[in-house]
C-alpha cells in the first residue's frame, strides 16, 4: 500500500495552495511517472447510438470525448491516462445490461457510465450492482433518488425529474396559468413528469384538467389532442424519440391561433433545429431548459469554454455543421459526471478496480461543487444518501428564433425530503 | 370529422403499402419481409431528393415523388435478379432472405443517412379549421375555431392515395402488362409456356410493390419524419391488412386498409389508441380462425 499513500500525498498536497503551486510547475510528463502504473483507467461508456436515444447519445459521446480529451491534456486520473470504452445499447433495456456486464468482464473497465433513457437504467443497474460495478448514469430519471436502484449506482452530474418539475409549477402556476393538461410519454421519464408535476401543481394552488400519456414509439400525435378539455389555461408537454419535431409540430397545427399558454420540456425539442418550418406558433412559449441551448446576454466564461471544447456553437449547433442542433440541455451531464469521476478517483486514491468500493464512497462525500470549468451548467450540491446531484434550472421564453432564459431557479427551490439512503445499504 | 380524417390518412399510406405487399405476394408467393424497409427507403430518399433540390419546396417534393420510388423499385428489382431469383422463390428461403433484406437495408441507412430524424417540407400546408359541434347545456353548441383542424396537404394525401390506387387498378385491369401480369399469378408456369418472360414479371412485380410502398412513405414523410426505424409499424399494420382483405386480393386490401385505418382513427380520438391496435389484432385473429382466405380471399393462403 505504499503506491497509495503516495498518491494521496499527492492529492492532498494538490489541494493546499503551496502543494498546488509545486504541482502546477511540474511537467506534464513527470506527473505519469508517479503513478504506479501507466495503463489507463478504463471508463465504459454505455452509449444511444442507435435506437429512438440516437440524437442524444450522438451528442453524450461528443461531450463525453471532449471532457476525456481535456482531462488527459491535464494529466489524466491519478496520473494516469482515461480511456473511454463506447459500446451501444440500442437504446434498449436488455441490450443496455448486457453492455454493462460486458464493460465488467470482458473489457476489463474500472466503471460504467454515461446511460441517458431511464428505462435503460432501470434495466441496467441490477446487473452493475450484481458485478459490483460503479454506474454513473446521466439520465435525468428519479429512480435513483427513489430508491429504486442499488449502492453502485449514482447520478452526480445532472438534476432528476423530480426536482426539475417541482422547480417549475411556482412559476407555471404563478404567470402562466392554473389548468393545467399534461402530455407525457408513456413510460418511467414520463411517470415521473405525471407524478411530480401534478403533485406540484397542486400544491402551488393549480388543478390539472387532465393528463394524457403517449406511447414512446407513436409517430403521429393529431388524435391525442382533442383530449385536451377546452377550459385548459396551461398545456403541459414533454417527449422524447425521433418523432418530437412531429408531436411539436402537429401541435401548432392542431391549435392554430387559439392555443393555451404553452410549457414545454426541451425534450419535445433537443436536437431539433427551432428554425423548422411549422415551429412558428412556439415564438411567445416556454421551455425548461437544463442548460441554455443558446448563448445568453449573460453568458459565463465556464459556459464559453465548454461549448467552445465541445465544439457547439452560440445557436447549440455543432460548429462544423449549423443543422446538427445538439442535446445542449443534457449532455453537460456526461461532461460533469466525468469531472466528479476524477475527483472521487482522486479523492479515494483510486488504483485498480479493487478500489471500486472506495470510489463509491468517495464519491458519495462530495457535496458542494462550485461552478467552474469543470460543473458550466451551474454550481451543484450532491447528496451523497441518495446518490442525486441538484442545481439551477432555467426557464427560457421563444422569442426571435431563439430561446432567451427569463428564470433561473436556485437549487434551494429544487430540494426534497430523501427518499433513501444509499449509504446505510451494504455493497 | 377529425378522426375520420386522420383515419383517412393512415388508411391511405396503409393501402398503398399494402397493396405493394400485397401483389408480390399474389403474384410472386413471395412473403416479403423487407417490404417495410422499402418504405423507409422511400421516405429517407424523399429527403435526400428534395435537400439536393434547391429551390421552391414544392419542386424537391415533386422531384421526391418521382425519383424516390423509381430508384426504391430499381433496387428491390435487382435484389429480385440477384436473389430472390437464385433461390427460386423457395417459399421459406425467401423468408429468411428478406429478413435477411431488412436489416441489410436498415444497417446500409444507419450507416449513411444516420440515426437523426429529419423533416421533409410540404409543398404547401394551409392550417384549415374544423368546427366542432357539441351537446352542450344551451343545446347544440358550436365550438370553431378551436382545435380541432386539418391541414391541405393531409387531404392531398388522401386524393394522391386514392389516385395511385385508381392507376394500380387501371394497369391490372386494362393493359398487357396488367394481364401479363394477372397470368403469372393465375399459373407461372403455363405462362411461361405461353411466352411471357415471368423472371422479368417477376422482377417488375417486386419493383413496383416495393415503388408503391416508397409512394406512400414519401406521401407521408412531410407529416412524419424519415428515421431509420420507421419500417416496423407499416410492415407490420400492411400485413394485417393483408391478411384482413386475403392475400393478393386488391380490392379487400383496399378495404382492410380503410377499416383499419378509420378504426384506427376513430377509435384513437374517442377511447384511446391503445385500444385501436388491440382490435386490430383482434380483428386477424377472427379473421385466421373463420374466414382464413380472408375477407376477399379466393383461395386458400
Amino acid at each position: 500500500m505504499t503506491n497509495k499513500t503516495d498518491t494521496t500525498r499527492r492529492g492532498a498536497l494538490k489541494t493546499l495552495a503551496a502543494g498546488g503551486a509545486a504541482a502546477a510547475s511540474m511537467p506534464l510528463w513527470a506527473r505519469y511517472t508517479h503513478a504506479q502504473s501507466a495503463e489507463p483507467i478504463k471508463i465504459g461508456f454505455q452509449v444511444h447510438k442507435t435506437g429512438i436515444g440516437a440524437a442524444y447519445g450522438r451528442w453524450y459521446d461528443r461531450t463525453t470525448t471532449a471532457a476525456a480529451a481535456l482531462i488527459n491534456e491535464a494529466g489524466g486520473i491519478n496520473g494516469r491516462p482515461v480511456e473511454i470504452i463506447a459500446e451501444d445499447d440500442g437504446t434498449d433495456p436488455a441490450r443496455g445490461a448486457e453492455v454493462v456486464a460486458k464493460f465488467a468482464n470482458q473489457h476489463g473497465c474500472d466503471l460504467a457510465f454515461g446511460t441517458l433513457f431511464s428505462h435503460v437504467v432501470v434495466g441496467s443497474a441490477p446487473t452493475a450492482g450484481e458485478l459490483k460495478l460503479p454506474y454513473f448514469v446521466v439520465s435525468e430519471g428519479h429512480h435513483v433518488a427513489s430508491g429504486a436502484l442499488n449502492r453502485w449506482t449514482l447520478q452526480p452530474g445532472i438534476t432528476d425529474v423530480k426536482s426539475q418539475v417541482m422547480s417549475m409549477a411556482p412559476y407555471v402556476v404563478g404567470n402562466l396559468g392554473k389548468k393545467v393538461t399534461m402530455l407525457f410519454p408513456d413510460y418511467a421519464f414520463g411517470h415521473d413528469h405525471r407524478d411530480f408535476f401534478s403533485a406540484a401543481v397542486e400544491a402551488n394552488g393549480g388543478e390539472i384538467a387532465a393528463l394524457i400519456p403517449i406511447p414512446p414509439t407513436e409517430t403521429s400525435f393529431t388524435k391525442y389532442f382533442p383530449k385536451i378539455p377546452r377550459d385548459t389555461e396551461v398545456l403541459y408537454h414533454v417527449m422524447v424519440g425521433p418523432a418530437v419535431l412531429t408531436f411539436v409540430k402537429e401541435l401548432g397545427e392542431f391549435f392554430g391561433p387559439s392555443a393555451p399558454a404553452i410549457f414545454g420540456f426541451i425534450d419535445s425539442l433537443e436536437a431539433v433545429d427551432l428554425a423548422s418550418p411549422g415551429l412558428e406558433f412556439l415564438d411567445g412559449t416556454y421551455f425548461w431548459e437544463g442548460n441554455p441551448r443558446y448563448a445568453q446576454a449573460d453568458q459565463t466564461e465556464y459556459d464559453k469554454f465548454y461549448r467552445e471544447k465541445v465544439g457547439v456553437d452560440a445557436n447549440g449547433a455543432s460548429v462544423s455543421d449549423p443543422t446538427d442542433v445538439s442535446t445542449y440541455a443534457h449532455m453537460f451531464g456526461c461532461w460533469e459526471t466525468l469531472y466528479v469521476i476524477k475527483a472521487g478517483m482522486e479523492a479515494a486514491g483510486y488504483s485498480g478496480p479493487e478500489d471500486r468500493q472506495a470510489l463509491v464512497e468517495a464519491v458519495e462525500a462530495i457535496t458542494d461543487m462550485p461552478q467552474s470549468n469543470e460543473h458550466p451548467q451551474g454550481a451543484k450540491l450532491f447528496n451523497g444518501k441518495t446518490h442525486q446531484v441538484f442545481g439551477p434550472q432555467y426557464i427560457s421564453q421563444v422569442g426571435g428564433g431563439k430561446l432567451n432564459v427569463v428564470h433561473t431557479t436556485s437549487i434551494e427551490d429544487t430540494l426534497y425530503p430523501d427518499e433513501v439512503d444509499y449509504t446505510t445499504m451494504s455493497f | 370529422m377529425l378522426a375520420s380524417l386522420e383515419g383517412a390518412v393512415t388508411a391511405a399510406v396503409l393501402a398503398l403499402t399494402a397493396v405493394g405487399l400485397s401483389l408480390v405476394f399474389g403474384i410472386m408467393r413471395v412473403v416479403n419481409v423487407a417490404h417495410g424497409e422499402f418504405f423507409m427507403l422511400g421516405a429517407v430518399l424523399a429527403w435526400w431528393v428534395s435537400s439536393w433540390f434547391g429551390g421552391h419546396v414544392a419542386i424537391g417534393f415533386v422531384a421526391a415523388l418521382v425519383i424516390a420510388p423509381m430508384l426504391v423499385g430499381a433496387v428491390a428489382a435487382l435484389a429480385d435478379v440477384t436473389i430472390l431469383k437464385r433461390i427460386d422463390y423457395d417459399p421459406e428461403r425467401t423468408i429468411v432472405v428478406t429478413i435477411g433484406l431488412l436489416y441489410v437495408i436498415q444497417q446500409v441507412v444507419l450507416m449513411t443517412y444516420g440515426p437523426e430524424a429529419r423533416p421533409v417540407e410540404p409543398p404547401f400546408n394551409t392550417r384549415l379549421a374544423l368546427p366542432w359541434f357539441e351537446w352542450g347545456e344551451n343545446g347544440l353548441q358550436l365550438y370553431w375555431p378551436w382545435g380541432l383542424s386539418t391541414t391541405s396537404y393531409k387531404l392531398f394525401v388522401i386524393a394522391a392515395a386514392a389516385v395511385v390506387l385508381e392507376a394500380v387498378w387501371l394497369l391490372m385491369r386494362h393493359t398487357k402488362m396488367g394481364l401479363v401480369m394477372r397470368a403469372t399469378q393465375l399459373d407461372g408456369e403455363m405462362a411461361q409456356v405461353f411466352g411471357i418472360p415471368v423472371e422479368r414479371v417477376y422482377a417488375f412485380t417486386f419493383g413496383l410493390g416495393a415503388g408503391l410502398a416508397a409512394l406512400g412513405a414519401v406521401l407521408i414523410v412531410p407529416i412524419q419524419q424519415a428515421h431509420y426505424l420507421m419500417g416496423g409499424d407499416p410492415l407490420l399494420l400492411s400485413f394485417i391488412v393483408v391478411i384482413i382483405g386475403g392475400l393478393g386480393s386488391l380490392p379487400g386490401t383496399v378495404v382492410a386498409a380503410l377499416l383499419i385505418g378509420m378504426s384506427d382513427g376513430i377509435i384513437s380520438v374517442f377511447f384511446s389508441p391503445t385500444l385501436a391496435k388491440i382490435l386490430a389484432t383482434l380483428l386477424v385473429a377472427l379473421v385466421l380462425v373463420f374466414r382464413p382466405q380472408g375477407l376477399f380471399g379466393t383461395r386458400t393462403a
